[in-house]
């Protein structure tokens, strides 16, 4: 088990380190369960989200994550600072160096923000990477992780991986940070990945992407039968660059619905990182369906955050 | 008249071994025992002509902060270079006489190399309206070669244009090959690592599109075209393709095009951040393979100067570019040297020669010869250099520091004077 | 290295035996009842082991004792004070038996009784969990060194040690023998 001083990529985390993680994350849901959700563990620890992207659902998941651990939490909205206009990515760094940030939880519409930030040497403190443009968003693979693990193995997944789960992502691969986030962390822990996209959505060069890539939804559910489709949400941008000719077009070809729904095998679950586009990439039905874990995947989102900050914080500073 | 210096036993591109005289400005006698007032030892030194840059941004007017003309020259100087020819993305945009002719007069001032203005093709770089062509070639600066470098001229109606205007003073287009919509909001190359990294992908077809469009149009209207930085293979395939066929066109790949790969990107430092951007091993390997075999006529350095915030940030931010000039050399003879493929005579054509003839240079890239300009780069062949990041550049956004070349620019001979001598570079230029 | 063990298999077995009815004891002296409103914490992970053997005693001892109800285990890794120094821990498991800690008497158990930070950490974490009547501590053995105003109400065994001394205490069920074992 390879122990990591800032969390980048979903690829930072060995397989044993990996269910480390998720095992941590287990005990942490145990205390939001509890009336007196909070743990002394990170009091004195200052922990900043730095919000260059607004994102209220991640920011607060990560807020309540800090402050159920008893950290103190700034939270550093800087949405408008962008290519190099006004405040600059070094210069905020440095500010939250000089007032002491033990970890800075980072959102970012450029990729590799997290990484420039952990390896420039302006600050000190762990990096969290809370999404960087279309490339990472690390915590969301483990939480989706973490949300299959324990629908499948229920109160006995401490100490498992996902080994033989098969997960079907459908959308906007191209542009997705959960998608690659999701592939590494899947691969790490034994899951078979299979993408599913228009080919406008797909990268022109898949040969790292140890994944298969379909085209066809309903063959991806009648064929590869997954054990969990993740439905990703489109971003309104993509609906006006001929990415693909109409809405309707998109949900009638590649949304979930509740045709589709009916067809997945039994025990299937669908996914969504949220906020969704209801009629969309996924229609209501499959989305309140029981088999639909969006409302858990948002409370485990904080247990894997909590376990994230107590992991990354804890135990030696490099 | 005695000779004012003699290079002593200097080995030339061919292998032979010589003296050179120097008198004046001129090389006055080529031989054996040569004597005069100062005569330096030259043994196990290559001197090749004098190198000239055909793609340098010096950036002055109006980015100063990044280089000057004096402090590229300088740079160009302890490269080997005796001639720059700097582009026209200055502020303001060298798109009349008088932004070329100041220009122009900053290098003489200077002294460390001949700078040759290169004339914006469109107003402003705009690519809208075509600039007074003429105009700058008839300046005091005597433009020959016209680009919008750092944009492309996409419009197929003004290329077409500029390429048959030109051929009244024998000019030549010298194009930025990049599709405008194939790469909005492009960051580097468009494969297997742009795809995992995330980064906006600039696919080789935004290149290859533009290149074959513009060597029919030469055809069509018989006119000259250079290629700017080829950086694919497919670029390779249709330039072969076109030189085949006929087409006037020449081709120039930069040095880290023959060196880097988009690898490199991983690292998320800005200092990779080129455009074109650095492409595949396999590129650099076609690349490498078509400068060999002619299909590329030269290499030239981009070198792009940009101040440290420019660099010192997240990816997308950072701004295109790289140095080259320092290093240009080294990179050649890593490359056609070291690699045992050609010989010095290919690098002396490559370097030295080929620009000059493109860009129609009377006075640089000439061969070693009685009566020519005394333009001498002396190299010490057998040096190895770890890059240092310093420079005689204003700016420091090399990607080679800490990198080990081979070979070294001891001394640089330009117009008759030592620019550079024991690879340390004269206080003042040539007045 | 010197080893020199200070408790046998028969001895810990007599300690765990004997502390389970002065526990029993003290809670009915206190509560008139043997098992009533008793609550046993086992401290990871030779403390939860010792307190399932002493859950073990009860149950014979009192056969209408509803053990599932007495016994559970406190996770302290969230509640030290050295976690910036020491390598990450392993979080485990807590669980609390149905009937809570409100108003019971509760029992920690642990293996070694050493700074007293441990069981700083424990009296935290119960705190979190609700307000109990009291706490006891019933540790295998006390040996000194105490950095806090902190004593055990059941020992197995006081040890006066070196604080360079390291105590080793094994269970069959984690280690395959039963010893307690001095080394220094």
């Amino acid at each position: 088990m390879t122990h990591i001083k800032n969390l980048l990529s979903a690829g930072d985390v060995d397989r044993d380190f990996a269910i480390h993680l998720l095992d941590v994350a287990e005990g942490m849901s145990d205390v939001n369960d509890r009336e007196i959700k909070k743990l002394p563990t990170l009091r004195g620890k200052t922990v900043v989200n730095l919000f260059f992207e607004d994102s209220t659902r991640t920011r607060i998941s990560f807020e309540l994550a800090a402050k159920r651990l008893s950290a103190d939490v700034i939270n550093f909205s800087a949405k408008g600072s962008s290519v190099s206009k006004g405040e600059s990515l070094k210069d905020t760094a440095q500010t939250l160096e000089a007032m002491g940030a033990d970890a800075v939880v980072i959102r970012h519409h450029a990729s590799g923000a997290a990484n420039v930030l952990a390896h420039s040497g302006w600050i000190q403190g762990a990096i969290v990477n809370a999404g960087d443009g279309t490339h990472e968003h690390p915590t969301q693979a483990l939480l989706d992780a973490f949300t299959m693990r324990k629908r499948i193995h229920g109160n006995a997944s401490s100490g498992k991986g996902l080994d033989g789960v098969k997960v079907a992502i459908t959308g906007d691969v191209l542009h997705s940070r959960v998608a690659r986030s999701n592939l590494l962390l899947l691969n790490t822990l034994g899951a078979e990945v299979h993408f599913v996209a228009p080919p406008t959505l797909l990268p022109a060069n898949p040969a790292n992407f140890n994944a298969t890539l379909h085209y066809s939804l309903d063959q991806v559910i009648d064929i590869e039968k997954p054990d969990v489709v993740m439905m990703l949400r489109v971003q309104t941008e993509r609906m006006t660059a001929s990415y693909f000719p109409s809405e309707r077009e998109y949900a009638r070809i590649w949304g979930l619905n509740s045709d589709r729904l009916v067809r997945l095998k039994d025990t299937a679950l669908v996914m969504h990182p949220g906020p969704m586009n209801r009629g969309l990439e996924i229609d209501a039905v499959s989305a309140d369906s029981p088999r639909s874990t969006v409302l858990e995947q948002v409370a485990n989102g904080v247990s894997v955050r909590m376990a994230v900050l107590f992991t990354l914080l804890s135990g030696e500073r490099a | 008249m005695s000779a004012n210096y003699v290079l002593k036993n200097a080995t030339l591109a061919d292998g032979s071994i010589a003296d050179i005289a120097i008198t004046g400005e001129k090389i006055t006698a080529i031989g054996k025992s040569l004597e005069g007032s100062e005569v330096i030892d030259c043994s196990g030194l290559i001197a090749l002509p004098g190198f000239v840059d055909l793609h340098t941004h010096l950036r002055e007017p109006g980015f100063e902060q990044s280089e000057t003309v004096l402090t590229g020259t300088q740079a160009a100087a302890l490269g080997g270079f005796t001639a720059v020819h700097a582009m026209a993305n200055t502020s303001p945009v060298a798109d009349t006489a008088g932004v070329v002719e100041q220009v122009s007069s900053l290098g003489r001032e200077a002294g460390y190399a001949d700078v040759y203005p290169i004339g914006a093709v469109t107003v402003g770089l705009e690519g809208k309206q075509m600039a007074e062509l003429g105009a700058m070639a008839n300046s005091k600066a005597k433009v020959r070669v016209f680009s919008d470098d750092g944009k492309c001229v996409h419009d197929p109606l003004i290329m077409r244009r500029a390429l048959e205007y030109v051929k009244a003073f024998d000019g030549v287009i010298a194009q930025h090959a990049q599709e405008p919509r194939l790469t909005e909001g492009a960051q580097m190359n468009e494969g297997a690592v742009s795809a995992e990294l995330g980064l906006t992908g600039w696919p080789a077809v935004a290149e290859e599109s533009i290149i074959a469009r513009d060597v029919l149009l030469a055809e069509h209207v018989d006119s000259r075209i250079h290629v700017c930085h080829l950086s694919t293979a497919g670029s390779v395939e249709i330039v072969r393709w076109a030189k085949a066929r006929g087409i006037k066109v020449t081709a120039e790949v930069t040095p880290h095009h023959l060196l880097l790969t988009d690898e490199l990107v991983r690292s998320y430092d800005a200092v990779y951040k080129v455009n074109p951007p650095l492409r595949t091993q396999a590129d650099v390997l076609a690349l490498r393979e078509a400068l060999i075999d002619g299909t590329i006529d030269i290499i030239a350095t981009d070198h792009a100067p940009h101040p440290i915030e420019a660099k010192d940030c997240e990816w997308p931010a950072a701004a295109f570019g790289m140095l080259g000039l320092e290093t240009a050399a080294a990179i050649a003879q890593q490359v056609l040297i070291e690699s045992g493929a050609s010989s010095w005579e290919r690098l002396a054509q490559v370097l030295s020669y080929n620009p000059a003839a493109i860009a129609g240079d009377q006075d640089s890239g000439q061969p070693i010869a009685v009566g020519a300009y005394a333009n001498i780069a002396l190299i010490d062949p057998k040096a190895v250099v770890v890059v240092s990041s310093e420079s005689a550049s204003k700016s420091n956004n090399s990607p080679y520091v800490g990198m080990t070349l081979p070979g070294r620019v001891k001394h640089t001979v330009y117009r008759g004077y030592f620019t550079v001598r024991d690879g340390n570079l004269a206080k003042v230029g040539k007045h | 290295m010197s080893a020199r063990t200070v408790l046998s298999s028969d001895d810990i077995d007599r300690a765990v035996t004997r502390i389970a009815h002065e526990i029993l004891e003290a809670n009915t002296a206190l509560q008139k009842s043997g098992t009533k409103n008793l609550v046993i914490l086992g401290i990871p992970t030779r403390g939860v082991l010792l307190a399932e053997r002493i859950a073990a005693v009860i149950a014979r001892t009192e056969p209408d004792a509803d053990i599932s109800n007495i016994l559970g285990r406190l996770d302290i890794t969230m509640y030290r004070d050295d976690l910036a120094s020491n390598p990450t821990r392993n979080v485990t498991e807590t669980s609390i038996p149905a009937q809570g800690i409100e108003d019971k008497v509760v029992v920690l158990v642990d293996d070694v009784l050493f700074s007293g930070r441990t069981i700083r950490a424990a009296l935290d974490a119960l705190n979190d969990y609700g307000r109990p009547r009291a706490v006891r501590l019933a540790v295998l053995v006390d040996r000194g060194h105490r950095e806090l105003p902190i004593r055990a109400d059941f020992v197995g065994k006081n040890l006066p040690t070196a604080r360079e001394e390291r105590i080793r205490v094994q269970l069959a069920e984690a280690d395959g023998q039963n010893s307690v074992v001095i080394e220094s």
